[in-house]
């Protein structure tokens, strides 16, 4: 039942669909999150956990961007001219680490 | 025949004007164009925190024995260990893993109040615009804590032998945090924790002041005035981002 307001918008009714949707992603989240929170004490710390770290924040990323940022409902165009320049970041990453270990290496 | 003739028509109508490439509206192009430039912003200072990071030696004993040192590097978990109204207790990573989930949730009743908003449901925008202002302030309320315990200190400091403000080498017992010495670890680790969380905090608190600011216009009836909630979908935009972006701080800053 579509009630009418003042102005005239007409009110769409909820689509309870698109609502489960929603909060299935925020407990995706959120265990996503418990599990890390987990890791962190169970797990000894090193290269592996680091790198399990990693790939779940890339997972609750997609999660944040794709679902509630709705980036991959818009044109392509738009999509990729936000995910393409991110390839400069791989190179930010290796450079300044390489730095950061020649840093270690002269200092200690 | 005639089909040659609409394939030509409608190519002349690309160069006439009026095209969306992209699809979407000017506002939410600029905003996604803008938060581009910040994630490059958040990302160089994730990155300049694990370069520095990496020029520091790591501690390399048991996580249960781990003692505070200008040395090495501190274990996050045996920094972030305090919760508030527990005097000295040992609770690690519990408090920001709490404030993960607020901002979480907070990001979720801002999904609810932009799926209200293709609705043009007006009352379902205001109240997941209100749980949502609620999250944001909540959370900053709980930095503000974290950033007090972090710049007072624990009750017993540390040790340290560091150079003070006057270029003279001291030895003293350290207690907090400032910009010259802190008693968790070497400077540069009080130094990035104010800067990336300060300037992800500096975001939330922009963010809230445009909820506020949204919620306002939503209760006021200016959005269905203008005939389209897209606003509110612009300010999710932001205030998503924000939560995107203490999710990578949360895990470089806390749990790496």
């Amino acid at each position: 039942m579509a009630q009418e307001n003042k102005h005239g918008l007409e009110v769409i009714p909820r689509d309870s669909a698109k609502i489960k949707k929603i909060w299935m992603t925020a407990l995706i989240l959120l265990v996503v999150t418990a599990v890390e929170f987990l890791l962190a004490f169970t797990m000894e710390r090193g290269m592996l956990l680091y790198i399990i770290f990693i790939v779940l924040t890339i997972v609750k990323a997609k999660y944040i961007m794709m679902e509630f940022m709705h980036l991959g409902d818009e044109a392509k165009p738009l999509f990729y001219s936000i995910i393409v320049p991110l390839i400069f970041l791989i190179w930010l990453i290796i450079a300044l680490f390489r730095e950061g270990t020649d840093i270690f290496l002269m200092r200690w | 025949m005639s089909s040659t003739a609409i394939e030509i028509q409608s190519k002349r109508g690309v160069w006439g004007g009026g095209n969306e490439p992209l699809k979407a509206s000017y506002g939410k192009l600029m905003m996604w164009f803008f938060l581009l430039s910040d994630i490059f912003t958040f990302t160089a200072f994730l990155i300049t925190y694990g370069a520095i990071r990496v020029s520091y030696p790591a501690y390399g004993g048991e996580a249960a024995d781990f003692v505070s040192s200008n040395e090495y590097w501190p274990i996050p978990e045996m920094i972030f260990d305090a919760i508030p109204l527990v005097h000295g207790g040992h609770f690690p990573l519990v408090f920001v893993g709490l404030m993960t989930f607020i901002l979480i949730l907070s990001s979720v009743t801002m999904v609810l109040a932009v799926e209200a908003g293709h609705r043009n449901d007006r009352k379902d925008v205001v109240k997941w615009m209100l749980w949502t202002l609620l999250g944001g302030i909540t959370f900053l309320s709980c930095q503000a804590w974290e950033w007090s315990h972090f710049i007072h200190g624990t009750d017993e400091g540390s040790m340290l032998t560091y150079v003070n403000s006057l270029g003279n080498v001291v030895s003293e017992t350290v207690y907090g945090a400032n910009l010259l010495v802190n008693e968790y670890g070497p400077a540069p680790f009080a130094q990035l924790f104010f800067f990336i969380t300060g300037f992800h905090g500096f975001h939330v608190t922009i963010g809230v002041f445009l909820l506020f600011l949204a919620f306002y216009q939503a209760a006021v009836g200016v959005y269905e005035e203008r005939g389209h909630y897209e606003m509110i979908e612009k300010i999710g935009l932001y205030w998503h981002f924000v939560d995107l972006v203490w999710v990578f701080v949360f895990t470089f800053f806390y749990l790496i």
